[in-house]
């Protein structure tokens, strides 16, 4: 049961495997240029298992402690996470313990597979849920030690690898903008972010820019909802 | 940052994930409505976060003195370009890197 289960859920995570492998060696490899042994990103991409999180905290790690703009950077980039669990309430109950890891695990790409894949009927689905999850996680705790331990080895200039959590973004950016009817949020999260940087400078603009992000959504819930609704 | 401090930070942005991942499980578990801010905030916070997310990369580059942020401008329209035009995720991300990378080795 849980061989065929493995071999029905392992075609769909062959996408997220190339996909993490370049991240995830791209995220290995910014630990190591940022002077973190292979222990950090093997600790982060156990623990947290959340790709623009993790890059987020190579960053704390390099600056001063900070625990309470930790926890609300954790919860604020994490926040839609809550939005995969509502859709996945139904599909998750009843599956007993595996219920638990299914939850811990349950990242952007991971969520993306299980709510919409095909499950054949004689697969079952708790394991397929199960090593779809297992495997992607794989995939990135393997890229993320990988280009950490090889980050010290090859003799490549890699000084401005840490783009690429910039270039992720942007991406993920445009990802959603694209799926936006209206961009009223996206300009509202650029324009605060920039004003709030100005004013209270880099080490400190994050937590007044979150608060005043989630003001101006909620003062502006008309207009925004507004231009949802239409189609 | 103390090595006791870094532990604890990894630790606080894992429990602050495994907030928002456990937290509809264990509030609608009953299958209850969710209240209607919170599926509008869900819907709106991303592109805020996103966009907040990018300037939070950029933190650190200066506008004002050598290289102007130029790197990073062009970098980030390389990506964005190539995005509009391809939307094929790793390409673009890939592409804006590699340019970056040559960028700050070897023109800037």
């Amino acid at each position: 049961m849980k061989i065929k289960a493995l071999k029905a859920a392992f075609p769909h995570t062959i996408p997220i495997l190339t996909a993490f492998a370049f991240l995830g060696m791209a995220y290995g490899l910014y630990t190591r240029v940022s002077g973190l042994g292979f222990v950090y990103p093997l600790m982060m991409s156990t623990a947290i298992f959340g790709g623009s999180l993790e890059f987020v905290t190579v960053t704390m790690l390099l600056s001063p402690f900070a625990p309470v703009q930790a926890l609300l950077m954790a919860l604020l980039i994490q926040a839609r996470h809550m939005f995969y669990g509502i859709a996945m309430l139904d599909r998750y109950r009843g599956m007993g313990l595996k219920k638990y890891y299914l939850i811990f695990a349950m990242c952007d790409e991971t969520f993306s597979i299980n709510c919409t894949a095909d499950i054949p009927e004689d697969v079952d689905r708790g394991w397929f849920y199960f090593f779809v999850s297992l495997l992607n996680q794989s995939y990135w705790v393997i890229s993320a030690v990988t280009g950490n331990l090889l980050g010290g080895f090859i003799d490549l200039n890699i000084q401005g690898i840490d783009f690429v959590m910039t270039a992720m973004f942007v991406v993920i950016f445009l990802n959603q903008w694209f799926k936006e009817k209206r961009h009223l949020s996206s300009w509202i999260g650029l324009a605060v972010s920039v004003l709030c940087l100005i004013v209270f400078g880099p080490d400190s603009f994050l937590i007044p820019a979150m608060v005043c992000i989630i003001a101006l959504l909620t003062f502006l819930r008309k207009p925004i909802e507004g231009g949802e609704d239409k189609v | 940052m103390t090595l006791f401090q870094q532990i604890l930070t990894i630790a606080i942005c894992a429990i602050g994930t495994m907030t928002t991942r456990f937290l509809p499980f264990i509030v609608f578990f009953r299958g209850e409505e969710t209240p209607k801010y919170i599926q509008y905030l869900g819907k709106a916070l991303p592109g805020a976060i996103f966009g907040m997310l990018i300037v939070y990369c950029l933190k650190n580059v200066s506008v004002l003195t050598y290289s102007y942020g130029l790197p990073e401008l062009i970098g980030i329209a390389v990506t964005a370009v190539l995005h509009i035009w391809k939307r094929k995720t790793l390409l673009s991300i890939a592409a804006g890197t590699a340019v970056y990378m040559l960028l700050i080795q070897f023109v800037f």
